[in-house]
């Protein structure tokens, strides 16, 4: 009996190496977007991605079918807005670094973009997991897509005219 | 340009230069997991612990104090002799 247990925790800690070799490139990626650090230089993203890993680890054995790159990027996104507003650049704090591609953006837009287009996931889960209406998904991406191809001239944010209350 | 393509070209943007993956992941993801792991086992343990004690406690409280027992009346004497 016991040394059946050994055998098959051998054989989980096995498929969990295999499964971080095979999905850290990609997450580590995804991590290093979300922190808009360079991608030589991201201390914050792999933190990120070591503790959502690490939260994977603990539920490798509790995985009943589910994808495992699945919930590793539940827990990256979650982690990530969770502290996306004092550590990764909200209010005003810029802690991006120009050389990332996603520099001019800010924290949530980062996050749904990553999620939207780089990982593909779809527009009613992006919702779902940030606990966000489906149209305001669309409408943040669709706003971060136009910052990011046609970055504003100005160094100062443009203020959306929209928000000056009617006299 | 239409929403399709604008979509590609933001995916080609950010699909370029991918950070190198450290060498020591796996080993620090490992060491974080195990004792997380380690953790959560010790706070579960102390709570079952803590639920037990609290249990036998009020067991023995119940014992001694039977608080279902009507207690003797206070205010009217014993009434016996007529």
């Amino acid at each position: 009996m016991r040394q059946r247990q050994a055998l098959q925790g051998a054989r989980r800690a096995r498929e969990f190496e295999a499964f971080v070799a095979g999905a850290a490139g990609r997450l580590l990626h995804a991590a290093t977007l979300l922190t808009a650090e360079a991608p030589d230089d991201n201390p914050r993203a792999r933190r990120l991605l070591t503790l959502a890993l690490a939260r994977t680890y603990i539920s490798w054995n509790r995985l009943r079918g589910e994808d495992p790159y699945d919930r590793a990027r539940q827990y990256l996104a979650t982690r990530f807005a969770r502290a996306a507003w004092h550590q990764y650049g909200g209010l005003g704090r810029a802690r991006t670094h120009p050389g990332s591609a996603l520099a001019t953006l800010a924290p949530q837009e980062r996050l749904i973009l990553v999620l939207r287009l780089y990982e593909g996931v779809a527009e009613e889960q992006t919702a779902a997991l940030l606990g966000l209406p489906v149209e305001r998904v669309r409408t943040i991406c669709d706003r971060a897509t136009t910052t990011l191809l046609q970055p504003p001239r100005s160094p100062a944010p443009t203020v959306v005219g929209a928000k000056v209350a009617p006299s | 340009m239409n929403r399709t393509e604008r979509e590609a070209t933001v995916r080609r943007i950010m699909e370029q230069t991918p950070p190198p993956v450290p060498p020591d992941l796996y080993a620090e993801v490992v060491r974080r997991g195990a004792r997380m792991v380690r953790r959560r086992r010790m706070v579960r343990r102390t709570l079952w612990l803590l639920l037990c004690a609290v249990a036998v406690a009020f067991l023995v409280w119940a014992m001694m104090a039977r608080p279902w027992v009507e207690p003797p009346s206070q205010t009217t004497p014993p009434y016996t002799g007529w």
